[in-house]
């Protein structure tokens, strides 16, 4: 059985990238503050770590964007990192996992 | 000439009543955190008013601190292993170390005398002289085959002894620190899987840490550390599924009112209550989301509670004689954290998306004050230095 977090994963690859593009930046500001403040709650404000993994690109390095947009989106099952679809939009979940990918400050 | 040395006498005399006037005591002040900055706001709980700031400290996203028994000297842990004590009076830093790559909070020692540090990176504690942050111990959390675990719950006990839990590893660990020369370190091994935090009861008695990884909680008697440590409400969630966590809650924040317990349910819209006799489940109370901290005003008449994202802008208030809610606050999104005044009639409340840091009569549960502060989180008045476990 393959997991269900690629399986995400696989069918966002035809999906995100025609995505990002359409976010306004009032929203941007929004997930840029969701990022630092309520990701930051477990990945640390910095994005160094905390009870989460950190969210660096040296730490990322080898993640795909569609894995991560997944992860973001579904969470991931045996641990503690829970799905924020209620909350993001596909497309905002890959603008979030690009700004990771590329080192936010 | 007399005339003279009379004048000089009655200057002194008036310099001396002025200097006497600037004089005060510390124990209506505390430190709100500025999370995203690395300062500090001084505060004063008598006229309820900001006496000044302190900047410089780090990254203080999930920060704590601890006082000095003459409630002078804040010690201020920081996400980043910085390490900081505060004159609080002269508004300034007077020591730091950068002693660890991520950490998680800290504590003092009974007698004062040692401030340790629980660290993520690399997973441990690490102990410090209070006075001159030199460190006097380093204890690595290392587990199976040259592992080293998260340390979490990390909190002070009676005779002069640390107790924290390691998140990987499923342990609890004990220090005495009787000779800080030769820590003496008792683990307690599957204790359950992932402790995320712990609290001391007020008499120092019960350690007690939440699990993640599973349904209950974990509990040394230190009274008996024999008997080892035994689970409670093990199964407060049977065969429900859990909801996802967007905030972990914290225990540090007891609320032990008489003889209940009050705790956040992990993963659920509840509060558990345990009676602390025989630590079974009393009562389970349905609440606004998931709580994050539970705290009990200090006469244990009622508790408030706070919610992780999304319902982060919510504050309840509940009536622990008859477990009955008694109001719903709207302080604002982004309810962080809430620190009563010692004897408990006025509560500081931080709200961090609107940047603003307010106070509540917790009578009349009306508004007193609000300041704008920049993204505030954690709250700590210097009467924490004499409650053990705080």
């Amino acid at each position: 059985m393959r997991h269900p977090v690629l399986i995400a994963a696989s069918l966002l690859l035809l999906s995100h990238s025609l995505s990002a593009a359409g976010i306004p930046d009032s929203r941007r500001a929004e997930l840029l503050s969701l990022l630092k403040h309520d990701c930051g709650s477990c990945h640390g404000l910095s994005l160094k770590g905390g009870l989460g993994p950190p969210l660096t690109p040296a730490n990322l390095q080898g993640k795909p964007i569609d894995f991560l947009t997944a992860t973001i989106l579904y969470g991931r099952t045996g641990t503690p990192m829970p799905p924020w679809r209620p909350f993001l939009s596909n497309a905002e979940a890959a603008w979030l996992a690009e700004r990771i990918k590329e080192g936010v400050q | 000439m007399i005339s003279r040395l009379f004048t000089l006498l009655l200057l002194l005399t008036f310099s001396s009543l002025l200097n006497a006037a600037n004089w005060r005591g510390t124990g209506d002040l505390g430190v709100v955190v500025e999370r995203a900055d690395g300062s500090l706001q001084v505060i004063e709980t008598t006229g309820n008013t900001i006496l000044g700031r302190i900047e410089g400290l780090g990254d203080l996203s999930h920060a704590s601190a601890v006082f000095s028994r003459d409630e002078r000297f804040a010690y201020l842990f920081g996400r980043d292993g910085g390490l900081t004590k505060v004159d609080i009076l002269q508004q300034a830093v007077v020591a730091r170390v950068v002693q660890s790559g991520n950490s998680i909070g800290g504590a003092i020692s009974q007698d004062g005398r040692l401030v340790a540090v629980s660290n993520y990176e690399p997973g441990g504690v690490r102990i410090f002289n209070a006075d001159s942050l030199e460190m006097v111990a380093d204890i690595p959390a290392s587990y199976g085959e040259g592992k080293q675990s998260k340390v979490v719950g990390l909190v002070d006990a009676p005779g002069n002894r640390f107790i924290f839990s390691l998140w990987d590893a499923g342990e609890i660990w004990v220090v005495d620190m009787s000779d800080p020369a030769k820590p003496a370190v008792e683990k307690y091994s599957g204790i359950g899987r992932q402790p995320y935090d712990a609290l001391i009861t007020p008499d120092g008695r019960y350690y007690i840490a939440g699990l993640y990884g599973e349904d209950g909680l974990a509990l040394l008697d230190l009274w008996n550390p024999d008997r080892g440590v035994r689970r409670i409400l093990a199964d407060y969630g049977k065969g429900q599924q859990k909801l996802p966590v967007y905030k972990m809650p914290h225990l540090e924040g007891w609320a032990v009112a008489g003889k209940r317990l009050f705790i956040p349910a992990v993963g659920r819209h509840q509060v558990l209550v345990v009676d602390t006799d025989n630590w079974r489940e009393v009562g389970r109370l349905d609440v606004h989301g998931q709580p994050v901290f539970v705290m009990a005003r200090p006469d244990g008449r009622q508790v408030w509670v706070n919610f992780a994202f999304p319902n982060n802008d919510t504050l309840q208030i509940i009536d622990t004689q008859s477990l009955a809610p008694i109001t719903t606050l709207k302080p604002g999104k982004g309810v962080l954290h809430m620190e009563f005044e010692p004897r408990g009639e006025e509560v500081w409340v931080s709200v961090r998306d609107i940047d603003r840091l307010q106070v509540y009569d917790t009578d009349t549960f009306a508004r007193l004050a609000e300041w704008p502060v920049l993204k505030p989180s954690g709250i700590f008045l210097t009467s924490r230095a004499h409650q053990i476990g705080l």
